[in-house]
């Protein structure tokens, strides 16, 4: 097995809803040790190839490995999941939700989680249907950011809170995913995120139209990531 | 002093650049020991790489230097600090000068208003 093995690699990935193509011959590869921005207009297909990294959906053709391990039952234990919407049970309060965690992923950290929970102000006996749809959000991601992966998806991560909460939900990412560890962040939100980018995607129905790290993207182009992005996606 | 970036330049020219601000004004004082790499990523909310790699550029420089053990420091070579601080600030004159000579403003005009301003700050 070579030796700078690709955290997640995709060759050849194409997925189809019926008759509608939402990825066709998708291949990336992406290092350790990087945070990487998914990026692309709604119906791009950002959260289908999330998707199918987890193994929540299967592809029509094409291969998806993480870690060198196809995906499957194997590389659940490598990859926390940030999913774009509810899922967690909400009549538990914060604590429950991390034994539920802690029960689940032997790399589940619950002082870290607790810490995380204090810096934001989340009080662990509040239950989960009390809190606004921002707080919800947080939660979810401290419990996704509390696992020792080695790559974190993360659907959306910012769309709910506040501009002031994105600065913090950042820096919570930044100081909490482990050194050689890889982080896929897809959000439409580019300005907000990019300064914590070292690569972008650009996604555009469903194939990969740009993959390449964010400071070269403002050098070449001049431009931020961000403009750069509303040029190539124009309506 | 917050971080700010603009959108035309990498990230990576405006954190050296922000750093090396930091280093020769004296808000990160000669010797004094840097926070570690995702401690100064985080303040600045930028990727722990890009701060490493603007980090990597100073200790080119000779304004920062790393201890095996004992993380970062700046440089207690306050003469190399004088230094580099009056270079920058000889560039940055030459620049203004270059922009009052387009804008017509001869060496006597600009005399005349530095001495006001001298004046205002005296009063």
């Amino acid at each position: 097995m070579p030796e700078e093995m690709a955290v997640m690699e995709c060759r050849g990935v194409t997925k189809y809803y019926g008759r509608r193509c939402a990825l066709e011959d998708v291949n990336l590869n992406l290092e350790s040790g990087k945070i990487v921005g998914l990026l692309g207009p709604n119906g791009s297909g950002k959260t289908t190839l999330i998707k199918l990294l987890n193994g929540l959906l299967v592809p029509y053709a094409g291969e998806l490995f993480i870690c060198g391990e196809p995906v499957g039952q194997k590389t659940k234990s490598l990859v926390s999941y940030l999913p774009d919407a509810d899922y967690l049970p909400n009549w538990m309060d914060l604590h429950q939700l991390v034994s539920l965690f802690a029960g689940f992923f032997r790399d589940f950290d619950e002082n870290r989680a607790a810490a995380m929970f204090s810096n934001l102000g989340l009080d662990p006996r509040q239950q989960l249907k009390t809190l606004s749809k921002g707080n919800r959000e947080k939660v979810q991601l401290v419990l996704a950011m509390s696992r020792r992966a080695r790559l974190y998806l993360l659907d959306e991560p910012i769309g709910g809170v506040d501009p002031a909460a994105r600065d913090y939900i950042l820096r919570t990412i930044i100081q909490n995913y482990e050194p050689d560890a890889t982080v896929v962040i897809s959000t439409h939100l580019i300005a907000d995120v990019e300064s914590v980018l070292d690569d972008v995607i650009f996604l555009r129905q469903g194939h990969v139209v740009l993959h390449k790290p964010s400071d070269q993207v403002r050098e070449e182009y001049g431009k931020s990531v961000d403009a750069v992005f509303r040029e190539v996606f124009a309506c | 002093m917050g971080w700010q970036f603009d959108g035309q330049r990498p990230i990576y020219a405006q954190l050296l650049e922000g750093l090396e601000l930091r280093i020769l004004s004296g808000m990160y004082p000669p010797g004094s020991r840097l926070a570690s790499v995702r401690e100064l990523a985080a303040e600045a909310a930028v990727n722990p790489n890009t701060m490493q790699r603007a980090l990597a550029e100073l200790e080119r420089g000779g304004l920062v230097r790393t201890h095996r053990t004992n993380g970062r420091f700046v440089t207690d070579d306050e003469a190399r600090i004088r230094q580099a601080r009056e270079s920058i600030a000889r560039e940055k004159l030459e620049r203004f000068l270059e922009e009052m000579r387009r804008l017509g403003v001869t060496r006597e005009e600009l005399r005349g208003y530095w001495k006001e301003k001298e004046g205002e700050q005296h009063a």
